[in-house]
C-alpha cells in the first residue's frame, strides 16, 4: 500500500459550536500561557520564569533557616512577602504586561476576534483575568511555600540547660488564618497591579516602550511617595504620611491588608485607623473598576482598526 | 434569498461621508466590490460585521439584521481584512487553532479544522514556524485560513491580492474562485482592480465615493458592444476613408479601425472594401465590453 495523501476535497463542518463559556475560557488559558511565555519561542520564557524562580527563593531560604533555627522569626510574613519583594514583582509586571495588553495591537490581530461571537467586554475579562491569575501565581506560590514549611517545622527548638524555655511556634490554626489572609492579599495585589500594568502597556503599543512606562509608574509613584513620607515624617506628620500611601501601588494594597486584614505593616506608615482601610479598599476597587473601563474603550478602538 | 441586502445605509464619520445612501442586493456565488480607495469598502464590511454602528439605514447579512443579530452573523462569517493582522511570534497551525477555537470549535475539531484548512490554501510543512519568517504570499494564505476554519457561509475578503507578487495575485484568484465554487462558501471580495474580479466573480457591485455606480452580473458587463475591430496589415488609413466614404462611422485606434456595426450590411462592406483594395485582413471581431468602461464612460 503506497502512503500517497489523497486530496478529498474540502469539507464542510457540522460539529457543535459551542458558546460564550467556552470561548472565554479559551482566551483566558491562552492569555495565561501567553503570560509566562508558554507556546511561544523559548526566550519568550526566559524573562518570565527567570523571575518566578527569583520570586521563590527567598521563601525557600527562609523555609530552611526556620527549618534549622526553629525561631518563628525567620519565616517571612505571608502578607509582607510582595511588598519586600516588590523590585522583582515590578520586573515581571513590567516585563509581561506588554505581551498581553499591546501585543496583539501592535499586530493588529484584535479585528479578527471582533469578527467573531466573541464579545469586546469577555474580551477584556479574559485577557484581565488572564493575566491577574498570572501575577497571583507569581506572589502565592512562595507564600504557599512559606506556609507548606511552616506545617512540616512543628517541634519547637530544644532548651540548652539553664536557658528559658524557646518562643513557640504559632499554632497551625494561626497560620492557616494568617495563610488565607495572605492570600487575599496576593488576589488584590495582583488585580491592582495587573488592572495598573494593562492600562498603561495598552496605551504603549511598541512592546520596549510597554516595559519602559510600566517600570517608570512603579519607580516615580514609589520614589514620590517616599519623599514625601520622608518629609511628613520628619515634621512628626504621620497622618499624612499613611495617606501618601495611597499613591504607591504596593503600599496602597498593603494599606487594605494592614485596616483590613489584620496584617502588620510592611511599609513605612499604614494609613490611619479603619477609615484609612476603607478608603484604600474604595481606591483599589476604583483603580480596577478604571482599568477595565479604560482597556474597553482602548481594545474597542483598535479592533475597529 | 440575499446573502447581503442594504437599503439606505449610510455612515458619517466627522468631515466625510464613507457611505451614501447606499441600496444594494446581491445574491449568493462570488461577488466583487470595486471602488478607488476611500470609496467606502472597508467601511461598509465593518458595518456587515456588524462592528460599526451605521448612521442611518438598514443592512442584513445572510438574512440577519447587523443591528440585532450582530453575534449570530459573526458566527456564520469569515473575515480576511486587507493589513496585516498576525502574531510574529506564533507558527500559523497554533494561530489557526486558536482563532478556531475563538469561533467556539472544541479544542480536536479546531485542530483537524486548521490542518485541513491550510492544506487548502497550500501551507503545508511551513505551518510549524512562526509568522514572522513568512513572505507575503504565506501571510496572505494564513489570513485566509484564519477567515474560513470555522466553515463560514460567506466571507469578507479585503484586498486579499494586496502586495503579491503575478504569480501569487493568480493563485489566490484560483484560490478564492474555488472557495466559491468547489467549497460552496459565498464570497465577497474587495480590490480596486477591476480586471482580477472580472475573471473571478459572478457579481460585481461597484462603488465610488460612497454611492453605488453598479451593481450587476459579470456577464452583462462584458457582453459584445455594437463595435467591431478591423486589422489589416497596412493600408490602414485608405481602408479607413474608403469605408467612411460607404457611409460607416470608422474611428482609428492604433493600428485597428472600430467600425460601429450599423447591421448585417456592415460586415459585407468591410469584406468587400478589403477585397477590391487587395488588402490582408488579420482580423475583424466583435469587441467585448471590460467593466474598467464603467469608469472612463
Amino acid at each position: 500500500m503506497t502512503s500517497t495523501i489523497h486530496d478529498i476535497g474540502y469539507r464542510h463542518y457540522d460539529g457543535p459550536r459551542l458558546g460564550r463559556a467556552y470561548v472565554l475560557r479559551s482566551l483566558f488559558v491562552h492569555n495565561l500561557r501567553a503570560a509566562f511565555g508558554l507556546g511561544r519561542p523559548i526566550k519568550s520564557k526566559v524573562m518570565p520564569f527567570l523571575l518566578f524562580g527569583a520570586m521563590l527563593l527567598p521563601a525557600v531560604g527562609s523555609v530552611a533557616a526556620l527549618a534549622l533555627t526553629k525561631e518563628p522569626g525567620a519565616l517571612i510574613r505571608y502578607s509582607a512577602y510582595a511588598v519586600f519583594l516588590q523590585p522583582l514583582v515590578a520586573i515581571f509586571l513590567a516585563a509581561q504586561s506588554p505581551v498581553i495588553a499591546s501585543r496583539e495591537m501592535r499586530f493588529n490581530v484584535v479585528p479578527l476576534y471582533f469578527s467573531r461571537p466573541l464579545g469586546r467586554f469577555d474580551y477584556v475579562l479574559a485577557k484581565y483575568g488572564a493575566f491577574a491569575t498570572a501575577l497571583f501565581i507569581l506572589l502565592a506560590t512562595p507564600v504557599t511555600l512559606l506556609y507548606a514549611g511552616a506545617l512540616a517545622t512543628r517541634e519547637p527548638r530544644q532548651p540548652n540547660p539553664g536557658e528559658a524555655p524557646p518562643p513557640q511556634l504559632p499554632g497551625i490554626g494561626e497560620h492557616t488564618v494568617h495563610y488565607l489572609e495572605g492570600l487575599a492579599g496576593c488576589v488584590l495585589f495582583a488585580l491592582v497591579l495587573g488592572g495598573l500594568g494593562l492600562v498603561v502597556a495598552a496605551f504603549t503599543p511598541r512592546r520596549g516602550f510597554g516595559v519602559a512606562s510600566v517600570i517608570a509608574v512603579y519607580l516615580v509613584s514609589l520614589t514620590v511617595v517616599t519623599i514625601v513620607q520622608g518629609i511628613a515624617e520628619s515634621q512628626s506628620k504621620y497622618t499624612i504620611s499613611g495617606w501618601a500611601g495611597l499613591f504607591t501601588p504596593f503600599y496602597l494594597v498593603d494599606g487594605v491588608q494592614v485596616r483590613l486584614f489584620g496584617a502588620e505593616t510592611s511599609t513605612p506608615q499604614p494609613p490611619p485607623g479603619p477609615f484609612g482601610g476603607v478608603v484604600f479598599a474604595a481606591a483599589c476597587a476604583a483603580l480596577i473598576v478604571a482599568a477595565v473601563g479604560i482597556l474597553y474603550a482602548r481594545f474597542r478602538k483598535a479592533g475597529l482598526r | 434569498m440575499p446573502i447581503i441586502a442594504t437599503q439606505g445605509l449610510t455612515m458619517r464619520f466627522p468631515g466625510v461621508t464613507a457611505l451614501d445612501a447606499l441600496t444594494v442586493s446581491v445574491e449568493p456565488g462570488v461577488v466583487g466590490l470595486v471602488g478607488a480607495n476611500g470609496a467606502g469598502k472597508s467601511t461598509l464590511i465593518k458595518i456587515l460585521l456588524g462592528l460599526l454602528p451605521p448612521t442611518s439605514g438598514q443592512a442584513a447579512v445572510l438574512g440577519l439584521d447587523i443591528v440585532r443579530d450582530g453575534g449570530r452573523i459573526r458566527e456564520r462569517v469569515g473575515y480576511m481584512p486587507e493589513h496585516d493582522c498576525l502574531p510574529p511570534d506564533m507558527p500559523a497551525t497554533e494561530f489557526v487553532v486558536h482563532m478556531a477555537r475563538m469561533s467556539g470549535l472544541p479544542a480536536t475539531a479546531a485542530r483537524e479544522r486548521a490542518a485541513d484548512t491550510l492544506r487548502h490554501v497550500g501551507l503545508y510543512e511551513e505551518r510549524y514556524r512562526p509568522i514572522g519568517g513568512y513572505s507575503t504570499g504565506m501571510r496572505q494564505r494564513v489570513k485566509l485560513a484564519q477567515a474560513l476554519v470555522h466553515d463560514p457561509q460567506l466571507v469578507f475578503l479585503d484586498e486579499p491580492t494586496n502586495g503579491l507578487d503575478p504569480a501569487g495575485r493568480d493563485e489566490m484568484l484560483g484560490l478564492i474562485r474555488r472557495i466559491g465554487a468547489e467549497f460552496g462558501i459565498s464570497v465577497l471580495v474587495t480590490s480596486h482592480l477591476l480586471g482580477e474580479l472580472e475573471r473571478i466573480c459572478d457579481h460585481v457591485v461597484i462603488i465610488d465615493g460612497g454611492r453605488l455606480l453598479r451593481s450587476q452580473a459579470v456577464a452583462s458587463f462584458t457582453e459584445a458592444s455594437g463595435v467591431l475591430v478591423v486589422e489589416v496589415d497596412e493600408g490602414t488609413e485608405k481602408l479607413g476613408m474608403r469605408l467612411a466614404q460607404t457611409g460607416l462611422r470608422v474611428r482609428p485606434e492604433g493600428r485597428f479601425l472600430l467600425v460601429d456595426i450599423a447591421g448585417e450590411s456592415t460586415f459585407d462592406a468591410i469584406r468587400d472594401a478589403v477585397a477590391e483594395m487587395d488588402l490582408c485582413l488579420i482580423r475583424m471581431e466583435q469587441r467585448r465590453h471590460h467593466i474598467e468602461e464603467v469608469f472612463t464612460t
